[in-house]
């Protein structure tokens, strides 16, 4: 099913999304990939405040390609979600609500999505240029010093998605796989 | 004796770097297209489509391809009867590489240690792998490799008695595993034979030849055709989301080994699997 949502995302439109659904997301989403990820990490260690407000919104796996003159972004395809894991779990205990990314996530961070009623979202790898033209602006706001790998507040329009992992644990990449080899066979 | 000067080694790196970013070779888009016709799954062809679209765009908008615009790996063949002039061959590749990340628009992947991680901001140094051949000609390939794939590869160190079937299933666990983090339409290259660092090499190597060319030793090619058919009934499909169209070609490259041995290398690549040649 196509479905249309807006960013923040509250904890009754996460449990409508179900595993399989492809979504076209709109509003603000924040780009953090592995740097941001450990620095956030070591932030909330210390008991310090993170440089944007997590609850409610979405982290985008990502390091984009320095945008040209006249864009707003250059190539703007996920990254693998995977090497997110460690730091995950508390990210979505602590209020964030949706990641996008590709691959597959750990037992720890399905746990945490479905104790936090979060979702997990997957972008097509590699088609990054394709991406970009749904990021409309794009401002680096945390760790600039980080180059690619810096924060950005970004804000997308139709962005598309699909729901791996749903709030109750359904997960897309077992499930889609298992589906396709069982038509295969009736074939 | 031939010269060849520095200055125009690094201004054809640096536009091979932003050329192999920008735009895949025919037999790559040839076989993504191939792929879309063969599916029958919505998803499948929608996220087919989609590579197909967004190699457009970056063709159109030089936009690179993918935002992983890789680390900078070349095999170079340096003629025994070619004199370079300037700098060191390998500063003026590197050069190259920094002018046309810089340039180009292209991503900064590369940290310097890494354990302690700082980035070097033009994304050197570049990874290059020399071979002395007959000849005055300086040939250069790149191939910028992205690491959602590079960190599904695996080195398998089989026992002879393991046999052929002990390598298809090496292959096969390692695409398994693979599953949708290396963005599968995938190539795999194989690398037999050889030790431990010159296996890994050869899958690399392998990675570079044209995905619609075979092996030319013919039982290395029945090896490629039935494992790249075990690999398609998988399921894993494009994006990983089921489909028929996991890999596009599995490449394999061989060498002599030693008579205890059997390595196997598995090098996992993308459907953005770039490579552009030049001879200077």
């Amino acid at each position: 099913m196509d479905i249309k949502i807006t960013t923040p995302l509250s904890k009754e439109e996460l449990i409508k999304l179900h595993s399989g659904d492809y979504v076209y997301i709109s509003g603000t989403i924040y780009s953090a990939r592995d740097a941001a990820h450990k620095r956030m990490y070591e932030t909330m260690e210390k008991g310090e405040k993170l440089p944007f407000d997590i609850k409610d919104n979405v982290i985008y796996y990502l390091g984009p390609t320095p945008a040209r003159e006249g864009q707003v972004i250059g190539s703007a395809g996920p990254t693998t979600a995977s090497r997110m894991d460690k730091y995950t779990p508390r990210l979505l205990d602590s209020g964030l609500s949706g990641m996008i990314g590709k691959g597959k996530r750990s037992k720890e961070v399905i746990d945490a999505i479905v104790r936090n009623k979060c979702v997990y979202f997957a972008a097509v790898g590699g088609a990054g240029a394709l991406l970009s033209k749904c990021i409309k602006k794009s401002e680096v706001i945390a760790y600039d010093d980080l180059g690619t790998e810096a924060i950005r507040k970004m804000e997308v329009e139709d962005f598309p998605v699909i729901v791996v992992i749903d709030s109750k644990g359904n997960n897309l990449y077992e499930t889609a796989v298992e589906q396709f080899l069982a038509k295969e066979v009736e074939k | 004796m031939r010269s060849l000067h520095t200055d125009e080694i690094i201004k054809n790196v640096r536009e091979m770097c932003i050329e192999a970013n920008l735009q895949l070779a025919p037999d790559m888009t040839e076989a993504i297209h191939n792929g879309l016709e063969n599916e029958t799954g919505n998803l499948a062809r929608q996220i087919l489509g989609q590579l197909e679209q967004n190699m457009q765009i970056a063709k159109e908008d030089k936009i690179p391809i993918c935002q992983d615009t890789g680390m900078a790996v070349f095999f170079v063949n340096v003629g025994q009867d070619l004199h370079i002039e300037g700098m060191s061959l390998t500063d003026a590749i590197n050069e190259g590489v920094r002018q046309g990340y810089t340039d180009g628009y292209l991503r900064k992947s590369v940290v310097k240690d890494p354990l302690l991680r700082e980035n070097t901001k033009d994304n050197t140094p570049a990874i290059i792998h020399y071979d002395i051949v007959p000849g005055d000609k300086l040939e250069i390939l790149i191939a910028p490799k992205g690491f959602g794939s590079e960190n599904m590869s695996k080195l398998y160190m089989l026992k002879p008695a393991d046999g052929e079937e002990g390598v298809k299933n090496a292959i096969l666990q390692a695409v398994s595993e693979a599953g949708p983090n290396a963005c599968p339409p995938l190539v795999v290259g194989v690398g037999i034979g050889g030790d431990f660092e010159l296996c890994a090499k050869l899958a690399k190597k392998a990675l570079t030849r044209n995905v619609n060319e075979s092996s030319k030793l013919p039982h290395i090619k029945e090896i490629e055709d039935e494992v790249l058919d075990k690999i398609n009934h998988l399921g894993i499909g494009p994006g990983g989301l089921g489909g028929r169209t996991t890999a596009l070609a599995v490449n394999i490259e061989t060498y002599a080994t030693h008579i205890a041995g059997l390595p196997v290398a598995v090098n996992m690549c993308c459907h953005v699997n770039r490579h552009v040649k030049r001879t200077l």
